[in-house]
C-alpha cells in the first residue's frame, strides 16, 4: 500500500479513489462520543483512517473536529466508544505513551528553551543519548529548511518559522501518525498557500499518516486524500475531495464545501418534479433560451445582482420572488452581448445530471 | 536487564499514568495538604474560637469553665464595651474617608498624567511603603509626632504652634500632644493603609474609557460636573474596594491604638488585654466576633457595589 | 488612559505630596539610625555616626531575634511555596463543586484581621494542649503566607498556555518530567516572587506572632517591646532600619522579577 503510494502519490489524489479494502488501518474511531455535561461536543463518531493517508477533519468552529483530534492525541478521553491506534485500544493510554504527535494551533513551543532544545525535547524525555538526539534534531531543522535557527528562542522567529519548528519538533520523534490542529490558521494567505504545498510534499515523502484539522474548505480539498466533514458534533460525510464537492450527501456539506444552490421542500418538487431536496453548483447553471429537454431543467426569474470576480462573474437570479440562485460564468463570456443586465427577466437552466439529490422530502 | 534505574523509571511512569487516568485522585493529592492545613488547622481554630465565646469565665477563680452562656455577648452591649465598638467603628470610617480623599487624586494623577518614567516611579513609590515593615512605619510616626520631634519642630518654625494648641484642644479630635491625640492616631492609621486605597482606585480609573470624560466635557460639563457625574460613579467600585482594606484593617488593628493616641480601648486592644492580662478567653473571643460580623456585612455591601471586580 | 491635557498644579502637588508623605517616615527612620544623639527623638539631628550599628550588632538579644526571624521566615516561605503551589496547580483549571469556597478559605487569613487569626490559633493550640514554641510561630505565619504564593503562582499558571503541558505530554514526557522540564521553569519567577513576598510578610509579621509565640522574640516583637518601654532608643532606630531594609529589598526584587518576565512574554507575542 505504502509502496504504491510513494511511486505515484498523485494517482491517489487526482482520482480521489477511496481507500482500498486492504488498507492498513492507522486510527479507528468506534462510535466515539465526548460530552461536557449537557454539551455534546462529539456525538457517536465512527471513522477509519488508513496508514499513510492525508486525512482532514473539516467543519466550522465548535463542530467537534478539534475535540476529535484531542481524543486521538490522548489529551481527553471519550465519554463513550473506543479509539484504536494501530489496532491497539487507546482507552486510558496517556498522550506520552501514544505513537502520535501533534502540531498545535498556537505552536505551543516552550518559551524557555531554544528551538533546538524544543526539537530535542521529545527525544530527551525518552532517554535518547545526547549525540544521537543532537544529530536527529539538526536533521529535523534541515528538513523544515531552518538549519541555522536552532540557537534562537521561539519568540525571535516569525509565525511561519515557528510553525516549521513545531513541525520539526513533532516529526523528530518519527511518529506513525501526525496530528495537525489548524497549523496554518495564524499565517497570512501567501504563506499559507506555500506551506500547504510543502506540508503535502512532506507527507508524501515521509509516508506517515497526517490527520489535519481545518475550518478552511479550500485547504481541506486541495491537500487531502479524504475529508471528514463535521457539524455540531456529528459526522456529515467522509469522502474524497472530488466526491465531497460533486456528490455532497447532506445539505450541510453542499453548503459548507464550496458554494451551492440548495433547494429544499416544496420548491424542490416544483422545480425538479421529484420529491428530493437537491443542490446544484453555480458553475453548472447557465443562461438558456427555449424549452427544456428531458435531461435539463429551465426556470425563469429576474436578475437582481452581478458580482465581478476577475476570472469569473456571479449572477444572482431571483425565482418566484423568494428563491435566490447563484449562476457562475467564466468572465470571457461577459464579452458576449447576449448577457443580461440587472433587472432583466432571464431564464436559467442546468442538466439534471449535475443535480445532487440530498434526501427525500 | 532490570537495573535499579530502569525499574525506577518504570515506577515513575506507572504512577504518572495512574494519576493521569484518575485525574480526580491527582487533584485530591494536590489539594489534600493545603486543605488539611486550612480546613483543619485554620477553620478548626476559628471554630474553636467561636465555641469559646460561649464558655463561662469565673471572675473569682479567674478560670474558664466549659459551660455554655450568652453572658459574654450580653457583656458586649454594656456601655463600656459598646463604647469600644463605637470608637473603633468611628475610627475605621474616618480613616476610610480620609484615605479616599487623599488617595483619589493620587490615583487619578497616576493614571491620567504619569507617563514615561513617572509611571513606574509612582507604582513602586506606592508599592514600597505598602510592603515596608508595618511596625517600623508605626514606630517612625511615634518618633515624628513625639514632643520635641520633627512635626513639632516644623510647626513651630512655621509659627503655627498656637494653631496646633487650639486644634488639639477640640473635642473628639484633640488630645494632650500630637502623639496622644485622636488626630495623630487618624494620621498614622491613614498613612499605614493609604496605599491599599490608592491601588484599587487606580485600577478602576484605568478601566474608564477616557473618551467618556472628553465626551462629558464636549457636551458642556465643567470639570467639577464631569467629576461628580462621570468619573466618581465609574471609579466608585475602586473606592469601595480600597475601603474594604482601610476599614477592615483599621477595625482589627491593635498595635496603632496601643502606640499612638489617647487611652481608651479599641476592639483589638480589648481582645489582647482580655486574653493576655486578664486571661478571659471567652470574652476576648466574643469581642472578635464583632469584627467578623461587621467585616462580613461590609464585604457583602462591597460585593453589591461591584467592588470585587475592582480588586 | 493618558491625557494630553495639562495637569492642574494642585493635582500635581497632591500627587507628589502624597508620595512624599508615604516615604517620609521611611526617610526619617533611615536618618535617625545615623544620629549621634542618645536620649530622645529630638530634631534637628545632631550629627552622623555609625556607632549604633556596632552597638546593635553586639547585642546578643538582637542577634537572637534576627536569627529567629530569619529561621521562621525561611521555613514559613518553604511551607508556603509547597502548599501554595499545590493549591494553585489544583485549582487553576478545573472547576468543581466547592472550588469558590476553597479559594475563599485561602484568602480568609489575610482578609480577616490578624488579631482574629492569632487568637483563633492560640485558642486552638491551647485546646490541643500544645506549648507555644518556634513551630507554633511558623504555623501561624504559614497560614497567611500561603495565599501570597498561591496568588502569584495561579496568575502565572493562567497565563501559561495549557498547550505547553499538553505538548510536553504529546512529545512523550510523563507527569513528573513535564513538571520539572516545562511547568517549573515557566512558573519559576512567580514562585520566587511569591516566596520573596511571603518571606517579607513573615519577617515583618507582628500581630499573629504576639499570640502564637512562646518566650521567643522575633525581631518585630523585640521592636514592639522597645516601643512600649522605651530604652536604648538609638539601637532601636538601627534595628528599625534593618527590619525596613529586610522587607523593602525583597519587595523590590520581587517587583523586578515579575515585571521583567512579563515584558519578555509580551515581546514574544
Amino acid at each position: 500500500m505504502r509502496a504504491v503510494q510513494s511511486l505515484d502519490p498523485g494517482l491517489h489524489r487526482h482520482h480521489g479513489r477511496p481507500l482500498n479494502v486492504e488498507m492498513v488501518v492507522a486510527v479507528e474511531l468506534n462510535t466515539v462520543s465526548r460530552f461536557y455535561g449537557e454539551v455534546r461536543a462529539l456525538d457517536h463518531i465512527s471513522a477509519t483512517i488508513g496508514e499513510g493517508e492525508f486525512f482532514s477533519m473539516l467543519g466550522p468552529s465548535g463542530s467537534g473536529k478539534t475535540t476529535c483530534l484531542r481524543l486521538i492525541a490522548g489529551f481527553e478521553q471519550p465519554t463513550t466508544g473506543s479509539i484504536l491506534i494501530h489496532g491497539k485500544d487507546a482507552t486510558g493510554v496517556p498522550p506520552y505513551e501514544r505513537d502520535v504527535n501533534t502540531v498545535f494551533q498556537d505552536y505551543a513551543l516552550f518559551p524557555h528553551m531554544t528551538n533546538l532544545e524544543n526539537i530535542e525535547y521529545g527525544l530527551k524525555v525518552k532517554g535518547v543519548a545526547k549525540t544521537e538526539r543532537k544529530q536527529r534534531a539538526q536533521e529535523a531543522l534541515a528538513m523544515v529548511a531552518l538549519p541555522d535557527l536552532g540557537k534562537r528562542k521561539p519568540w525571535q522567529l516569525s509565525g511561519g518559522q515557528r510553525q516549521r519548528i513545531a513541525l520539526a519538533r513533532a516529526l523528530v520523534n518519527r511518529p506513525r501518525v501526525l496530528l495537525l490542529d489548524e497549523p496554518l490558521g495564524a499565517l497570512d494567505l501567501k504563506l499559507r498557500e506555500q506551506m500547504q504545498v510543502e506540508l503535502k510534499a512532506l507527507q508524501r515523502k515521509l509516508g506517515i499518516t497526517f490527520i489535519y484539522v481545518t475550518h478552511d474548505q479550500g485547504e481541506a480539498l486541495s491537500m487531502s486524500d479524504r475529508v471528514a466533514v463535521f457539524n455540531a458534533g456529528r459526522l456529515e460525510q467522509i469522502d474524497t475531495p472530488q466526491n465531497l464537492y460533486m456528490r455532497p450527501s447532506t445539505v450541510f456539506v453542499a453548503n459548507f464545501v464550496g458554494t451551492s444552490n440548495v433547494v429544499e421542500g416544496r420548491p424542490a418538487l416544483d422545480i425538479s418534479g421529484q420529491p428530493h431536496s437537491f443542490s446544484i453548483r453555480p458553475e453548472h447553471i447557465s443562461f438558456v433560451q427555449g424549452p427544456p429537454t428531458p435531461e435539463t431543467i429551465h426556470i425563469s426569474g429576474r436578475l437582481v445582482d452581478i458580482q465581478y470576480y476577475g476570472a469569473h462573474s456571479r449572477y444572482e437570479v431571483e425565482i418566484a420572488g423568494s428563491l435566490l440562485f447563484s449562476v457562475q460564468l467564466a468572465s470571457e463570456s461577459s464579452a458576449q452581448d447576449i448577457l443580461p443586465r440587472v433587472g432583466d427577466e432571464v431564464m436559467i437552466g442546468w442538466s439534471r445530471r449535475a443535480m445532487v439529490h440530498l434526501g427525500d422530502l | 536487564m532490570t537495573t535499579p534505574v530502569k525499574s525506577h523509571i518504570a515506577l515513575r511512569r506507572n504512577i504518572s499514568s495512574f494519576l493521569y487516568r484518575r485525574s480526580t485522585v491527582y487533584l485530591l493529592l494536590l489539594l489534600l495538604p493545603p486543605l488539611l492545613w486550612f480546613g483543619i488547622v485554620y477553620l478548626g481554630s476559628l471554630l474553636a474560637l467561636l465555641v469559646q465565646s460561649g464558655y463561662t469565665f469565673d471572675d473569682f477563680s479567674m478560670t474558664v469553665l466549659p459551660v455554655f452562656t450568652w453572658k459574654n455577648y450580653q457583656n458586649l452591649l454594656l456601655a463600656a464595651n459598646f463604647d469600644i465598638v463605637l470608637r473603633t467603628f468611628a475610627m475605621a470610617t474616618a480613616v476610610s474617608l480620609f484615605c479616599a480623599c487623599l488617595g483619589f487624586p493620587i490615583a487619578y494623577y497616576m493614571v491620567r498624567y504619569a507617563g514615561g518614567w513617572q509611571r513606574g516611579f509612582f507604582y513602586i513609590a506606592v508599592l514600597l511603603p505598602m510592603w515596608a515593615s508595618y511596625i517600623v512605619k508605626v514606630y517612625s510616626w511615634t518618633v515624628i509626632l513625639a514632643k520635641g520631634g520633627i512635626a513639632y519642630w516644623f510647626i513651630n518654625q512655621a509659627g503655627l504652634g498656637h494653631a496646633l494648641e487650639s486644634l488639639l484642644a477640640l473635642p473628639f479630635i484633640g488630645g494632650n500632644t500630637l502623639s496622644t491625640s485622636h488626630l495623630g492616631r487618624l494620621l498614622v492609621f491613614s498613612y499605614v493603609w493609604l496605599p491599599f486605597m490608592i491601588l484599587p482606585i487606580q485600577s478602576s480609573i484605568e478601566r474608564i474609557n477616557p473618551n467618556l470624560l472628553t465626551a462629558s466635557a464636549d457636551l458642556g460639563a465643567r470639570p467639577g460636573q464631569t467629576f461628580r457625574t462621570i468619573l466618581l460613579p465609574l471609579a466608585m467600585p475602586g473606592v469601595v474596594a480600597g475601603s474594604i482594606f482601610t476599614f477592615c484593617l483599621t477595625f482589627g488593628d491593635y498595635i496603632i491604638p496601643t502606640l499612638v493616641g489617647p487611652s481608651g480601648f479599641f476592639i483589638g486592644t480589648m481582645v489582647y488585654t482580655q486574653q493576655g492580662a486578664i486571661g478571659n478567653m471567652p470574652m476576648a473571643a466574643a469581642f472578635t466576633v464583632v469584627p467578623i460580623v461587621v467585616i462580613g456585612l461590609y464585604l457583602t455591601f462591597a460585593k453589591r457595589m461591584g467592588a470585587f471586580d475592582a480588586l | 488612559m493618558r491625557s494630553d491635557g495639562k495637569c492642574p498644579f494642585w493635582l500635581k502637588f497632591v500627587a507628589f505630596g502624597g508620595i512624599f508623605f508615604l516615604h517620609f517616615p521611611i526617610i526619617v527612620i533611615a536618618a535617625y539610625a545615623f544620629n549621634t544623639e542618645e536620649s530622645a527623638f529630638s530634631f534637628p539631628l545632631q550629627g552622623f555616626t555609625l556607632k549604633w550599628f556596632a552597638a546593635a550588632f553586639a547585642r546578643q538579644d538582637i542577634l537572637d531575634a534576627i536569627t529567629l526571624s530569619l529561621k521562621v521566615a525561611s521555613i514559613t516561605t518553604a511551607a508556603a511555596i509547597v502548599l501554595g503551589t499545590m493549591a494553585a496547580a489544583a485549582l487553576y483549571r478545573r472547576s468543581f463543586f466547592g472550588k469558590e469556597t476553597i479559594t475563599l478559605i485561602f484568602i480568609l487569613p489575610i482578609a480577616l484581621p490578624g488579631i482574629i487569626t492569632g487568637i483563633a490559633l492560640l485558642s486552638a493550640f491551647r485546646m490541643a494542649g500544645w506549648d507555644l514554641n518556634f513551630w507554633t510561630i511558623v504555623a501561624g505565619h504559614t497560614t497567611f503566607c500561603v495565599v501570597v504564593v498561591y496568588n502569584n503562582v495561579i496568575a502565572r499558571f493562567r497565563r501559561t498556555s495549557q498547550n505547553l503541558i499538553e505538548a510536553s505530554m504529546d512529545l512523550g514526557a510523563d507527569g513528573m518530567q513535564t513538571f520539572f522540564h516545562i511547568i517549573l521553569p515557566n512558573i519559576a519567577t512567580a514562585l520566587l516572587a511569591g516566596g520573596v513576598l511571603a518571606f517579607a510578610l513573615s519577617f515583618d509579621e507582628i500581630i499573629v506572632t504576639t499570640f502564637t509565640a512562646g518566650p521567643e522574640r522575633t525581631l518585630p516583637i523585640w521592636l514592639l517591646n522597645q516601643l512600649t518601654r522605651p530604652r536604648d532608643v538609638p539601637i532601636t532606630n538601627v534595628v528599625a532600619l534593618v527590619v525596613m531594609m529586610a522587607t523593602l529589598i525583597p519587595i523590590l526584587c520581587a517587583y523586578y522579577m515579575t515585571r521583567g518576565k512579563e515584558s519578555i512574554e509580551g515581546s514574544g507575542k
